[in-house]
């Protein structure tokens, strides 16, 4: 959950589909908890496409295959590359607690979802977006060779395609990039506020 | 500058940090049981009560059955959750309308039905449809959970101002179309990714003339385009329908407020970050053949050619093929999308005289307690039971399958709800999204219909 941010390094898990929605991610009958068991979302993340209705693995999704199986940990499958509008579709944050859940860190995309981008960050999963360019380049990499890393640099806000040498600046607020490199979220914040919330609160009824 | 979003928007900044997101005061909360337990443990692991109680109203609605809700949930993941909502709204001193409770129903249909929804509010709530109650004029959008927590703990909310859209569509619709065809146009001309980042105003004579069940159905789209929300200005037609409901103003304060919701429109000199103009004699009643909503067409047109062959795969569909008379197995009236009265007349309208379809299973599902009982009041169900059709019990049902009510893997389902995503509906099975006339001439037919046929 609330972890500090530095330098990311890793290798990356591809997943070059457009529009993926937050129903696939987390499909709807993984919603009952009514806890915050990050475990029990990772281990349903992308559920329908890891598993067929008999619980068979699906040798051919990529969470699957051999090369990128390997749960994520240090330096090893910490980032998630996903086609563009990642995230659309219902509010859901169970979608970013299974992404959390599972032990990505970031997911690099070229375009997402505004509410789901909200959540990863408010479950400390950096949202990372880049050009069409760098996508389809980090895509290619990881094609030719599974094992090439990115490095996310929080920051300077820079992210480097490793295998390529290419790099770009991505964008981050500057009250998001304090609280994701000091652990602290938007309740602590809000909620040294108070004075505010009263002030403004008797402004309306004057 | 100047527009209704920039009012609504600015007149509830509680402050500014710098480089950073606006901090927004939130009139109204809603929480249903899938999203919210985890912000109220989130509460209870902080030591906080909830700032402002009176502003947060709570019903279960994604997990209730749609029969026997006075017997308890068979389903005891289900149950568990429902209870929990009902626990911390107890705990935490919150209005709770729970199953069977006359004011019980999709909180997007209650919300505005009892008046709680009102012009020139800000309304969140741990659901992307929240945008639905944008058509009384208010900024409203969904959250998640962490955000649920936030309005909980501060009745306010961190977020960056989203960019201003409008989507002007001027002229009359034609016989058969509908706000939903509408939304399933834009949708279908933007793709759902195209308002991504935006917040939509509706505009112009088309928009004008929809009724405020119509208008809700087309705010509660706009997700579906990626906006955040979309609304309405508040007229004439949003003051009749808010008059006398139990949350709204009465008497004196009736007239100021209405004197206000008047100032609340945007300024001839508004500049919007997009404008978009449509011709609303250009919309024919519109069918979805993909697996996003965005993945739709007239229901007399033919898949285009260039239509995602993943989609297509999954649905059994072809490119080039018209699905005028392809097989349909479940029928789904419903969801905060189309389960509003005016939905059941529309659907009841083409049933009258005529019969459910062999092989079809019909699930008509009103949006609220209040919605059945105006259905009954209306004589509506002798009518459609006569077709062949039952009135369930209220909750989000089959939309998204959360409940009992499933689609079959590899069913075909003609549904009024909002999201075509594969197993949206239940594993594996396969969603045209439509009108309820459209929905309706499916379920008398049994195959794909053009309901301008039988009007």
């Amino acid at each position: 959950m609330k972890q500090k941010f530095d330098i990311i390094e890793s290798t990356m898990v591809p997943l070059p589909l457009e529009n993926v929605d937050t129903d696939q991610i987390i499909p709807a009958r993984f919603l009952k908890a009514t806890t915050r068991d990050e475990s029990f979302f990772g281990d349903n993340l992308f559920r329908d496409w890891r598993f067929a209705p008999d619980g068979s693995v699906r040798e051919s999704f990529v969470l699957n295959r051999p090369e990128f199986s390997e749960a994520p940990h240090k330096g090893v499958h910490e980032v998630l590359v996903a086609g563009k509008n990642f995230g659309s579709g219902s509010s859901r944050e169970h979608a970013a607690w299974a992404i959390a859940g599972y032990g990505f860190r970031a997911v690099i995309s070229s375009f997402f979802a505004d509410i789901h981008k909200n959540n990863e960050l408010n479950n400390f999963v950096l949202p990372v977006v880049v050009s069409e360019g760098f996508l389809a380049s980090l895509f290619k990499s990881i094609e030719e060779d599974p094992q090439c890393k990115v490095r996310i640099d929080v920051p300077s806000q820079t992210v480097c395609n490793l295998a390529t040498g290419e790099k770009e600046h991505f964008e981050i607020n500057a009250y998001k990039k304090f609280c994701l490199m000091n652990a602290l979220d938007d309740i602590d914040y809000l909620l040294s506020k108070k004075d505010k919330i009263e002030a403004f609160e008797q402004s309306r009824s004057l | 500058m100047n527009t209704l979003f920039d009012k609504i928007w600015d007149s509830h900044i509680v402050s500014l940090i710098e480089d950073g997101p606006t901090q927004l005061y939130i009139d109204r909360l809603y929480c249903h049981e899938v999203t919210s337990p985890q912000a109220f443990d989130g509460l209870r692991a902080r030591g906080i009560k909830c700032l402002r109680p009176e502003r947060v109203f709570c019903m279960p609605d994604h997990n209730t059955p749609t029969h026997d809700q006075d017997k308890p949930i068979a389903d005891p993941v289900s149950k568990a959750q429902v209870d929990a909502l009902e626990r911390n709204a107890e705990q935490f001193g919150l209005t709770y309308y729970g199953m069977m409770n006359p004011d019980n129903g999709i909180i997007h249909v209650v919300g505005p039905e009892k008046g709680l929804s009102l012009p020139g509010m800000t309304i969140v709530c741990g659901d992307s449809h929240t945008s639905t109650h944008g058509a009384v004029g208010a900024v409203a959008f969904g959250i998640g959970t962490s955000e649920v927590e936030m309005v909980l703990a501060s009745q306010c909310i961190l977020q960056q101002k989203p960019k201003s859209m409008s989507i002007r569509i001027e002229g009359e619709l034609g016989k058969g179309v509908t706000a939903k065809d509408m939304a399933l146009y834009l949708m279908m001309k933007l793709t759902t990714s195209g308002a991504t980042g935006y917040f939509i105003e509706y505009r112009g004579s088309a928009v004008r003339s929809l009724s405020m069940e119509g208008r809700l159905t087309l705010c509660n789209l706009s997700i579906e385009m990626g906006a955040r929300g979309g609304f309405v200005a508040p007229d004439e037609t949003t003051f009749e329908y808010l008059k006398g409901r139990e949350y709204a103003p009465k008497g004196d304060d009736w007239d100021k407020a209405v004197a206000y919701w008047k100032t609340l429109s945007s300024g001839d000199d508004a500049v919007f970050d997009k404008e978009l103009v449509f011709d609303a004699s250009d919309i024919r009643p519109m069918i979805t053949y993909g697996t996003n909503p965005g993945m739709g067409m007239p229901v007399d047109a033919s898949i285009p050619s260039d239509a995602s062959r993943k989609a297509l795969d999954y649905m059994g569909f072809e490119a080039g093929q018209c699905l005028l008379g392809h097989k349909v197995d479940y029928v789904f009236l419903g969801a905060c999308t189309n389960g509003r009265i005016e939905d059941f007349r529309a659907f009841a309208s083409v049933a009258k005289g005529r019969r459910k379809a062999e092989g079809v299973t019909a699930w008509l599902v009103p949006g609220s307690w209040a919605v059945k009982r105006q259905i009954e009041e209306e004589g509506l169900d002798k009518l459609l039971q006569e077709a062949g059709f039952e009135i369930r019990q209220p909750g989000c049902s089959a939309c998204l399958a959360m409940n009992d009510d499933k689609i079959p893997a590899g069913k075909y389902a003609v549904s009024t709800s909002n999201r075509n995503f594969e197993g949206r509906q239940g594993p594996g099975s396969r969603t045209m999204l439509a009108s309820p006339l459209t929905a309706a001439a499916a379920a008398v037919c049994g195959v794909v219909t053009d309901p301008r046929e039988l009007l």
